[in-house]
């Protein structure tokens, strides 16, 4: 009886890109949109001077309610890259301890003059809602809400299989992992089936695969061999210590049994088939080193591209403020 | 201020279901009872009549769940404001759950919010108390205490009791005094800090969930210590498809109710994050919507609640996790109801007793009913006013619902208890008086 359907919060009222907070309701030409602008800004890290001054004059703030060393660190290089004053708050360590209301740290930064949010938190939904009760003239950007989304790792990983691959359209993807838990694959899936992937699968024991997962969009597996058979793309996951804790697995040995990438596993995949990882890895657990070093691995340029994705991100997303839609 | 000892009501349409009463019928009420319906009694002169020509006259309707927030949390809502929207909803009898602050596991907090409501004079407040002390679930409450103090029913609130054998000599003890239990099915377990129903929705959006199983398991668990213990188990608040079979095979005197918005609302309204949906248990899919439709329709679930939590705004500000859970309820509880008749799943009469007799049999008290010699607690509406819920129209210092905006078909014109009008929808007239202290 109510209606579910929104506006898209995150499109100002021509369509572009205001807030970049999950792939969801994102059209493909967007999303190669994106790619294309990060492809134009990959050759600036090669330069002697790294910058280009485009957002000269501009305060970006990450907003880091969870700890991230990477994540943060790419987006305060992409934003220098650009131009920005950069500001980082480890708000964890201050105001939220202190009993201070998300909204109220929010009202302290704006006064500040910020133009941009970067915002990383445990909650799902967090960057939505910040981006509802920012100002007008902010634009946010979700740097990973809770089991949500991770949308610039999404559109990183794209960056990296474009690169490698070309084109979307004949590629059969295997994601394996902690499904369940993970914003980095739910936006992922949302991601290469928007840039039309011909298959995603998902491969991982019941106790890490979301409920009702084949909604998603993806087909499910549970045996890592018959899920990486004849895909162009592997996607290894991050397993959280504390998931032996919670009683979702028995032991990081079974898993790297059962789920561990090796070289003889990976026989099973294309034979030009590449291996992501969003870092950091627990060698031996999600793979063997072998892979993690080995020639299939992209991983550490999935590092170096996460700078020009998210410059790109941030351009596109402050360019709706500089031709004044913002009210 | 005195108020007029004698009312008439006339030229309404009279529906009873306790008394299988539908037809236009005046009625007439003397000293805070009714004296007559239908004819004027000799004699009898109204100090006060009111037209309800076009409008349905109908008990006051009772609440099994309405949080006042007081005592502890005052910055949410007072007993003043929020027995003040339920007499706006046409309620004149609400129950408060435990879970305030100090908990209601003492006589005297019973009696402090009964008192306080009385001097309000809105609404007939019956205190629900606690099952165990602090509601920590494992020491017995002071039962029988309570229970005299006037507790209509005990429960845990929104904390499971997590050890069986302690539910077990809970239910057995209350059962010795032939006292109601309330109990929220929900496994302490399985719930596991979830937000959302473990559906599509959740999956997509990444909220933590809690599966419908959590309240399976509870309901299997808390229908066998009923049988075991012969206990009087009245299930609150029910959310999903499951339990309502359950219950239904069960064959047990157990009864249950629902919250209004579980019959219109599923886990596709938490799109977009909208924390005025955050509720405890969460929405679920269509299916359980429905089946839990059914179980009111055939009576498996013999009330409709408001389960009225309201909320200050900064508690649905945050990220959706992070939200306070609950609806601001009492004033949708009987429009919720009737677009029940409107969209066909029950006639006007069955509609009505979900939210009069079934819930006053609940309790077991004589309430709910418009026999001669009974409380004169009326609800008058106008079944064919259109009107829009916004902020402004609303009474209940929670503005949080999601039904904000939504058009709705019936409206409370009038509300008596005990024969004063403690609503009206001419201002002047009401006169909510206190009753001695």
């Amino acid at each position: 009886m109510i209606s579910p359907n929104e506006p898209n919060i995150q499109l100002d009222p021509q369509g572009r890109l205001k807030h970049f907070l999950t792939i969801e309701g994102l059209s493909r030409g967007l999303l190669t949109e994106i790619l294309d602008t990060a492809e134009s800004f990959a050759g600036v890290s090669e330069r002697t001077v790294k910058k280009v001054p485009l957002l000269r004059g501009k305060i970006i703030t990450n907003l880091f309610f969870e700890t991230s060393t990477r994540t943060r660190t790419t987006f305060e290089l992409a934003a220098k890259r650009l131009s920005a004053d950069v500001l980082s708050l480890n708000i964890s360590a201050s105001s939220a301890s202190k009993g201070e209301t998300l909204l109220d740290t929010l009202r302290n930064l704006e006064a500040m003059h910020c133009d941009m949010f970067v915002v990383r938190h445990a909650d799902s939904g967090a960057a939505h809602f910040i981006a509802q009760h920012a100002a007008p003239h902010i634009s946010v950007i979700n740097a990973g809400d809770g089991r949500h989304a991770h949308p610039t790792q999404a559109m990183l990983d794209m960056f990296t299989i474009r690169r490698h691959k070309g084109d979307f359209s004949q590629l059969k993807m295997a994601i394996v992992g902690d499904i369940q838990h993970s914003r980095v694959a739910r936006s992922q899936i949302l991601a290469l089936n928007t840039l039309g992937a011909k298959e995603v699968r998902i491969i991982s024991p019941a106790t890490l695969m979301p409920d009702h997962a084949e909604t998603l969009g993806v087909k499910v597996f549970h045996k890592l061999e018959e899920g990486i058979q004849d895909v162009d793309v592997v996607i290894m996951l991050r397993l959280q210590r504390e998931r032996m804790s919670g009683a979702l697995l028995p032991s990081e040995h079974e898993y790297f049994q059962l789920y561990g990438l090796t070289d003889e596993r990976l026989e099973a995949a294309k034979s030009d088939a590449i291996v992501m990882h969003p870092g950091p890895i627990n060698r031996g657990v999600e793979m063997n080193s072998q892979v993690a070093d080995g020639p299939r691995s992209v991983i550490l340029q999935q590092v170096s591209y996460g700078i020009a994705v998210r410059m790109a991100v941030m351009a596109m997303a402050m360019q709706t403020q500089g031709q004044g839609s913002a009210q | 201020m005195s108020h007029p000892a004698t009312i008439s009501i006339i030229n309404g349409h009279l529906i009873d279901p306790a008394n299988q009463i539908d037809e236009a019928k005046d009625l007439h009420i003397a000293h805070g009872k009714i004296l007559a319906i239908g004819h004027t009694p000799e004699g009898f002169n109204a100090e006060q009549t009111i037209d309800a020509s076009g409008q349905i006259v109908c008990p006051g309707l009772i609440d099994l769940s309405a949080r006042l927030r007081e005592p502890g949390d005052e910055h949410k809502a007072t007993i003043a404001s929020e027995t003040a929207a339920a007499a706006k909803g046409g309620i004149t009898t609400l129950c408060c759950p435990p879970d305030t602050n100090p908990i209601i596991d003492t006589p005297a907090v019973a009696e402090m919010i009964q008192h306080k409501a009385r001097q309000s004079g809105f609404c007939r407040v019956l205190p629900i108390g606690a099952l165990t002390k602090g509601l920590q679930g494992e020491h017995l409450s002071e039962m029988a205490a309570l229970q005299k103090a006037g507790c209509v029913a005990l429960s845990n609130a929104l904390t499971p009791i997590s050890n069986t054998l302690v539910e077990r000599r809970i239910l057995e003890y209350a059962a010795t005094f032939g006292i109601t239990a309330f109990l929220r099915p929900e496994d302490p377990y399985l719930n596991n800090q979830g937000c959302a129903h473990e559906g599509p929705v959740a999956a997509r959006l990444g909220l933590p969930g809690i599966p419908e199983a959590a309240e399976t398991v509870a309901i299997a668990r808390d229908l066998a210590l009923a049988e075991q213990t012969g206990c009087h188990v009245h299930f609150c608040n029910l959310s999903g498809g499951t339990a309502v079979s359950k219950i239904r095979q069960s064959n047990l005197p157990v009864t249950a109710d629902v919250a209004a918005y579980q019959l219109f609302l599923t886990e596709d309204n938490l799109v977009g994050f909208n924390s005025n949906c955050h509720v405890i248990p969460p929405l679920r899919s269509h299916n359980d919507k429905e089946a839990l439709r059914q179980g009111v329709a055939d009576s498996t679930i013999s009330a409709i609640c408001s389960s009225h939590q309201p909320h200050e705004p900064d508690a649905k500000k945050a990220p959706f996790p992070s939200t306070a859970p609950g609806i601001s309820g009492l004033e949708t509880l009987l429009p919720l109801t009737l677009k029940l008749v409107d969209e066909g799943l029950l006639n006007l009469s069955d509609a009505i007793s979900r939210i009069t007799c079934g819930p006053a049999s609940i309790l077991k008290l004589p309430l709910g009913q418009l026999s001669v010699g009974s409380s004169a607690d009326l609800c008058l509406f106008d079944p064919q006013k259109h009107w829009q819920l916004t902020t402004d129209e609303m009474l209940s210092h929670g503005h949080n619902t999601p039904f904000l905006g939504y058009e709705f078909r019936g409206k409370v014109t009038h509300t008596l208890l005990e024969g004063r009008l403690t609503y009206s929808n001419t201002p002047s007239q009401i006169n909510p008086e206190a009753q001695s202290i």
